[in-house]
């Protein structure tokens, strides 16, 4: 299978190694991913005032290029562009008006027709392969491995973008479990992690991270996996930082699910982009004998 | 809750302001029947001078004062209130549209950033780029 693969701004630097090892299992997997051409930052947030039509130009016209490419689906690895590409989709969708509003203003590019699907890759993996594929070419199980699934806010709200239950979301559980690793559960799993905060009130940042994390080690948890680059930042990084300020806590390594699939597939740990992270994740694989010291 | 000069000089007629968030976010603020579920929900409470069922009511009652309160900027737009609300009010429009007569007004809510460089090479940049949308008209 082949997939144009929209990678968002924050793909390309801060999360590189997101981006990597998921180009890395989708090759292990036997199927393509192929980065599309001129796409633009998504705006990050989608538009939340009926009146503003504006912010929905960035990614409408990341739209209308994969429309360009002859394509009619796209996937993105990055929580919050998967959110804002379906959001401003469903509204162009919903309102034709607003529609025609829009590809009449960006008068140099072609009309949207509406028939893109925006996928997130946690879809792709659980819809379009199966978590039961994965399961089957699992080499290197996560055995002893306690891990807490994490989903933050973009992938599971508003309810119309969401690709699981958002109570009780169990994607990233059901992904762990045949990955051979033991799912520790966490009422938190859900709650924001502070988001844009982190630039102007770190401390805020850290109380969430505390918060979020806390429940689960005191369950046994060693370790969490997410899917957001900026979860991963304010979890590990800022999460890092709550030692200070919280005597009680101790921060567990964060890892990114595609980094978790490439390591029980048995691929080299260094697609993986491990050191980009704030507390080691490898030191806990070694640990648990997952990968070699 | 601080005072704003700039904030304060926003004028409205009497139930102007819930006639402008309405307009601005598509929703009923007379629907809210003060349950809660919201505040209980919102992983900022505990930062917020308001819960965001107490800044629906202060809406409602013509207190505009809530314009100057910290809740509207606190919110990370999570949607946890949104998706709760037994009345499918969709709170997180309500929120922006509270920032959105500010930012309006040309009153930014977000200085020039004093960062380091090295936390400018770390923090992704979606996070600026939402702080930005969301502080800055």
């Amino acid at each position: 299978m082949k997939l144009l693969y929209y990678p968002g701004c924050t793909l390309k630097t801060s999360a590189k190694n997101l981006e990597k090892s998921a180009f890395a299992i989708m090759d292990a997997l036997g199927h393509e991913m192929v980065e599309m051409e001129d796409w633009n930052c998504c705006g990050v947030v989608a538009s939340l005032t009926d009146d503003d039509l504006m912010h929905h130009l960035a990614p409408l016209r990341s739209l209308i290029h994969v429309e360009d490419a002859g394509e009619n689906r796209v996937v993105t690895l990055c929580d919050m562009c998967c959110n804002t590409l379906k959001q401003t989709n469903l509204r162009v969708k919903e309102i034709p008006g607003d529609l025609e509003t829009l590809n009449l203003f960006m008068d140099r590019e072609n009309d949207y027709k509406g028939t893109v699907e925006v996928l997130h890759f946690l879809e792709f993996l659980r819809d379009e392969i199966g978590f039961d594929v994965i399961k089957k070419k699992v080499k290197n199980p996560l055995k002893g491995m306690k891990i807490m699934p994490y989903y933050g806010c973009m992938l599971l709200r508003p309810r119309e973008v969401a690709i699981d239950d958002a109570e009780e979301p169990t994607i990233l559980g059901d992904l762990l479990s045949a990955l051979g690793a033991e799912v520790i559960d966490n009422p938190f799993k859900i709650e924001c992690c502070g988001s844009y905060h982190t630039v102007e009130n770190k401390e805020l940042v850290s109380k969430r991270a505390h918060r979020i994390t806390n429940f689960a080690t005191e369950r046994g948890s060693d370790a969490m996996v997410l899917s957001c680059p900026l979860c991963r930042f304010n979890l590990d990084t800022r999460g890092k930082e709550a030692e200070k300020m919280f005597k009680d806590y101790k921060q567990i390594p964060t890892y990114y699910y595609t980094q978790l699939i490439a390591i029980a597939l048995g691929l080299d740990p260094s697609v993986c982009g491990f050191e980009e992270h704030t507390v080691d994740p490898t030191l806990l694989l070694k640990e648990k004998g997952v990968i070699k010291k | 809750m601080e005072s704003n000069k700039e904030i304060d000089a926003i004028k409205f007629k009497e139930g102007g302001l819930v006639a402008e968030v309405e307009e601005l976010s598509g929703e009923n603020l007379f629907a809210c029947y003060q349950c809660g579920t919201c505040s209980a929900g919102c992983p900022f409470i505990d930062d917020m001078d308001l819960g965001p069922d107490e800044a629906i009511r202060y809406v409602i009652l013509d207190r505009k004062e809530v314009l100057n309160s910290n809740t509207i900027w606190m919110c990370a737009s999570c949607y946890t209130c949104a998706e709760r609300c037994p009345r499918d009010l969709n709170i997180t429009k309500i929120m922006e549209a509270l920032r959105q007569i500010v930012l309006r007004k040309k009153i930014d809510h977000t200085k020039v950033v004093k960062i380091s460089k090295k936390e400018k090479e770390t923090i992704p940049q979606l996070a600026f780029v939402s702080l930005f949308r969301k502080n800055i008209g």
